[in-house]
């Protein structure tokens, strides 16, 4: 699973842009506020150079009160059958698949297994999205024992779990917010080695690295909820600008004591930063325009 | 047949054709029967007589010692494995449910038998101050007072008199105090010890052993409340 060497070997060899490794180079970010959470996300997901779609959705719901913003690589996973009676099916294994396997190596902890698994075929999905799916199913039941709504702490650390236990298979670095009636908005980053770090504010993916020293500047304890929201569209616009791997649209989740709040912010209504040109019909348009004006001396 | 009675109650798995399961009852009747007495109450702030499992939550014992610290360790470690995989610390609520599963697991086999005590568990977390009571047989209900034990009916009666919500930790464990003297028979009984532990603000929401010099101001105002009514 390494992604970064599946995109380079290629386009080294000269193969269609489409073949290689899906990344999400992201912009991802999370802000606290004064009662709740604001999370953002751009939406480009991209081949090497090939933008494979240009509005996905990276900001994911955990629980009613618990979103998380995903970054890092889609590749490959196993689906697994499992058979409850393998003597019954004895032939459906034998040619399926050699022997057990384990995925993320948490079945036989979190799963009464009562006949053996076998890998039914591949999907490509996100890392990422795979440990939510994980960790939405997990705090769903958790949920119900409890008989309440799961803590942003439970949430983040589950996904955390997940992520360190199998750090050697993933490329996933996510940041989980949300809002629970102990400790309100809460936001918490779980980067590539799958450690957990609560923060104000946290920025994720390769867009941050344009955004760290004007977070630090910019970013102030308690905000409103309409500064904070106006906040994360416009740091993920500039990564945006600067960040050929981020793109799109800006999509954000708020999250405080009333409920949450998605909002969605188109490409063409989104600030021109430094050197952005205007949104153009047509690539042809721009060859059409007059060239600038030779230099004078 | 008739050297064993009907029969009825030498399994946990056997129902008596009236629907009893008398094994059961029997392991009850240990918990009854055994001259080792827990009382407590949950205030504003919790008082309770116990033995030290998770910081922050107790168990006090009435039965079988032996089986009790099974169950003790049983709680240490579902507390433990809870705050490995969710990463914060168990809920009063939750563990008691988890006790009281285990406790019900041991009536569900013919190669167990059910535990021969009692526990009291209570604890302080940020739902307040919880107390619960898990019998031999797996149920556990949620109590603001409850006692176990040989004088369990004699400190109940006791407790009913109480004004719960208004009684402050210091002037709790006090009471409790006054219980267990006043249902101990001193010329029937055996000496006794009498062990007070809380859990509530002063102890930083903690389990802790009562400090000494409460523990015998409240000995002094137990024996003081005791000599006054054999004067009466």
């Amino acid at each position: 699973m390494a992604a970064a060497h599946a995109c380079s070997s290629a386009a080294a060899a000269g193969e269609a842009p489409t073949t290689g490794e899906h990344r999400m180079g992201t912009t991802i970010v999370g802000v606290c506020y004064d009662g709740g959470v604001v999370l953002g996300a751009d939406s480009r997901t991209s081949t090497g150079m090939y933008v494979a779609n240009r509005a996905s959705d990276k900001i994911t719901q955990l629980t009613d009160n618990v979103y998380v913003c995903r970054s890092g690589s889609v590749s490959a996973h196993a689906i697994f059958k499992i058979e409850a009676f393998s003597l019954l099916f004895s032939h459906a294994v034998n040619e399926h698949g050699k022997g057990r396997a384990q995925f993320l190596g948490i079945s036989s902890r979190f799963f009464f297994c009562p006949g053996r698994a076998y890998i039914d075929g591949w999907k490509k999905a996100a890392d990422t999205q795979v440990i939510s799916d994980y960790v939405r199913y997990f705090l769903h039941q958790h949920t119900i024992q409890l008989g309440q709504p799961a803590t942003v702490k439970v949430a983040s650390n589950l996904i955390r779990l997940l992520a360190y236990q199998n750090k050697n298979m993933l490329q996933a670095g996510m940041i989980v917010g949300g809002w629970d009636k102990y400790e309100g908005g809460q936001i918490f980053s779980v980067p590539l080695g799958g450690t957990i770090l609560r923060q104000p504010f946290a920025i994720g993916g390769s867009g941050s690295s344009y955004l760290y020293a004007l977070l630090d500047h910019e970013w102030k304890e308690g905000m409103s909820q309409e500064e904070a929201e106006k906040f994360v569209v416009k740091v993920v616009s500039l990564a945006m600008a600067r960040d050929g791997a981020s793109g799109g649209v800006v999509r954000t989740v708020t999250i405080n004591a009333d409920g949450v709040k998605r909002n969605f912010y188109p490409g063409d209504k989104l600030p021109l930063w430094h050197e952005e040109m205007e949104p153009q019909n047509s690539f042809l348009d721009i060859l059409a325009a007059r060239s600038p004006d030779p230099m004078v001396q | 047949m008739s050297s064993i009675g009907t029969g009825y109650d030498l399994s946990v798995t056997t129902f008596s054709p009236d629907g009893r399961v008398f094994q059961v009852e029997y392991a009850t009747k240990a918990v009854d029967n055994s001259g080792f007495d827990s009382t407590a109450f949950p205030l504003p702030i919790l008082t309770v007589v116990g033995i030290k499992c998770k910081d922050g939550i107790v168990l006090a014992v009435a039965g079988l010692a032996a089986d009790g610290r099974q169950i003790v360790s049983r709680a240490k470690s579902e507390a433990a494995s809870y705050e490995k995989v969710y990463g914060e610390p168990i809920s009063v609520k939750e563990l008691a449910d988890r006790v009281a599963s285990y406790v019900h697991l041991c009536t569900l086999y013919w190669w167990l038998r059910p535990f021969g005590c009692g526990v009291i568990l209570g604890g302080y977390d940020r739902d307040g101050p919880q107390l619960y009571m898990i019998e031999p047989s797996g149920v556990s209900y949620k109590y603001f007072g409850a006692a176990l034990g040989k004088g369990r009916q004699a400190a109940k009666t006791e407790i009913e008199k109480l004004k719960l919500s208004e009684l402050t930790c210091r002037e709790g464990i006090v009471e409790v105090a006054k219980i267990i003297y006043g249902v101990h028979d001193e010329a029937k009984d055996k000496a006794f010890e009498l062990e007070l532990s809380w859990v509530c603000d002063e102890s930083n929401r903690q389990h802790q052993k009562v400090p000494n010099d409460l523990l015998e101001q409240a000995k002094a105002a137990a024996q003081a409340a005791l000599e006054e009514m054999d004067a009466d």
